[in-house]
């Protein structure tokens, strides 16, 4: 239940007054509830628990990791 | 990016192992708290990568795991009482109660449904008005805010026919409990990337200085692991105990903010029982009373349930990091994934189910 990949926003609607999003898990299509991701938008990458997002991935902070942890040596 | 195979590129693992292999110069055992990396750690075979100088420690996250006896036996009266609906996670459908569990329960006649989102719980008491749909909400700070959000839909509508069956334990002060018990030896120490996500990491900080630790916030992906244990281990070499953020793309450090107020707006902090571990102060959420209408258990008369656990099953001893699945003399003879003994040998972030499911592969 607490593992979660990421998923990636197809589109928003709303289901008895919350924010919905439809979010595609490598490929897999499911309903997450995106109430307290007010900022997530379509092409967004978000994690999901129980079918509510609990965040939206940062690109710079993953970027900024991975390249840190390439550099290694 | 897409956030999975990158974090997976054979290099970069091979990369962040050889770097942890040139840090260490000494002893030192650190334990991953979250089932979740547990899992990964198996699948990957991580172990291989590290150097003999380090032992991982699995931990209590494992939400399924240490949900209560008890609770699984009220889940078990719930569902067969008369016109009720029991709805649940799919992994707590083979963890075994006292006498049975909930997928024999649903085979033999009651009605038990598995649902992925307690959203989804909710939506089945709105479409059979005249039935009472009990949802076993069980989890940590992850899951417990969606769980609240599901009570606070009901309470929002009007709804008379939907409860919790409430379960939900907060990690940091089950990690305080382990570090404070005579017979652990844990060095450092790997955040659960998704609680903290929804917590942030003060908690952690606390954990960090009380103890005299390191901890590093860490993800589910190889590279995420590996990162988590190279920061870990350089702070030990060097002394420092603080906490990095290695997650940095999903936690920052005050959490989600809107998942915690919704969290603490249904739930408050309250002693917990912790199956395998035992009453931890604090370690817990209560259903406050402005929501009590929805409480399954004050909704339910469910008096006079005797739970009796196992006695061969050292689950308790594995959640504390004690023990290993295969200390277990039950494990893959008498205890296996079609005949779970107890819960670590079920649920996806059960250390016995990933002993048992990765150790053979490798
Ligand atoms: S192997 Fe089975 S019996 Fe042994 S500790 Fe794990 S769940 Fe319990």
């Amino acid at each position: 239940m607490c593992l979660a990949i990421p998923g990636k926003i197809t589109g928003f609607f709303t289901e008895n007054g919350i924010r919905m999003a439809k979010v595609s898990f490598s490929g897999v299509i499911r309903t997450v509830c995106t109430e307290w991701v007010p900022e997530a938008k379509i092409g967004d990458y978000i994690i999901s628990h129980a079918g509510t997002a609990i965040s939206v991935l940062d690109p710079k902070e993953a970027e900024e990791t991975l390249s840190l942890l390439d550099e290694m040596n | 990016m897409k956030y999975i195979d990158e974090y997976r590129d054979p290099d970069i693992v091979r990369r962040v192992a050889a770097k942890i292999r040139d840090s260490v110069t000494r002893q030192w055992s650190i334990m991953e708290i979250c089932g979740g990396q547990t899992h990964a750690i198996m699948k990957y075979n991580l172990t291989e990568l590290l150097p003999p100088e380090i032992t991982l420690i699995h931990g209590p996250g494992c939400p399924v795991c240490v949900t209560p006896l008890e609770k699984i036996d009220k889940a078990l009266v719930l569902a067969s009482i008369e016109g009720t609906i029991l709805a649940s996670f799919g992994d707590m459908m083979r963890v075994p109660g006292t006498s049975s569990d909930l997928l024999r329960a649903k085979a033999e006649g009651a009605d038990v449904r598995v649902v992925y989102s307690p959203l989804d719980a909710l939506k089945t008491a709105i479409a059979n008005p005249e039935r009472k749909v009990v949802f076993f909400a069980i989890g940590f700070e992850t899951t417990a805010p969606a769980n609240a959000l599901a009570l606070i839909q009901a309470a929002r509508m009007e709804l008379s026919n939907f409860f919790l069956l409430s379960s939900h334990v907060l990690v940091p002060p089950a990690i305080r409990a382990i570090l404070s018990s005579e017979d652990t030896s844990i060095d450092g120490l790997l955040a659960p990337g998704h609680v903290c996500t929804v917590t942030g990491y003060d908690d952690y900080i606390d954990l960090a200085s009380e103890f005299n630790l390191p901890v590093a916030v860490t993800g589910f992906e190889p590279i995420d692991i590996l990162h988590g244990i190279l920061t870990t281990v350089q702070m030990l070499e060097s002394g420092r105990n603080e906490v990095e953020n290695c997650y940095s793309r999903s936690v920052n450090r005050e959490g989600n903010p809107h998942a915690l107020k919704t969290m603490y707006d249904v739930f408050e902090v309250c002693d917990r029982q912790w199956r395998g571990i035992g009453l931890i102060p604090g370690s817990g959420l209560a259903i406050r009373d402005k929501y009590s209408a929805f409480d399954a258990e004050k909704h339910f008369t469910l008096n006079n349930i005797v739970s009796k656990e196992p006695e061969i099953c050292i689950a308790g001893a594995v959640l504390r990091g004690t023990a290993r699945p295969s200390d277990c003399p039950a494990f893959g003879i008498s205890c296996t994934p079609e005949h779970p003994l107890g819960a670590p040998m079920v649920s996806s972030e059960g250390a016995c189910a990933a002993y048992y499911h990765y150790k053979s592969q490798h």
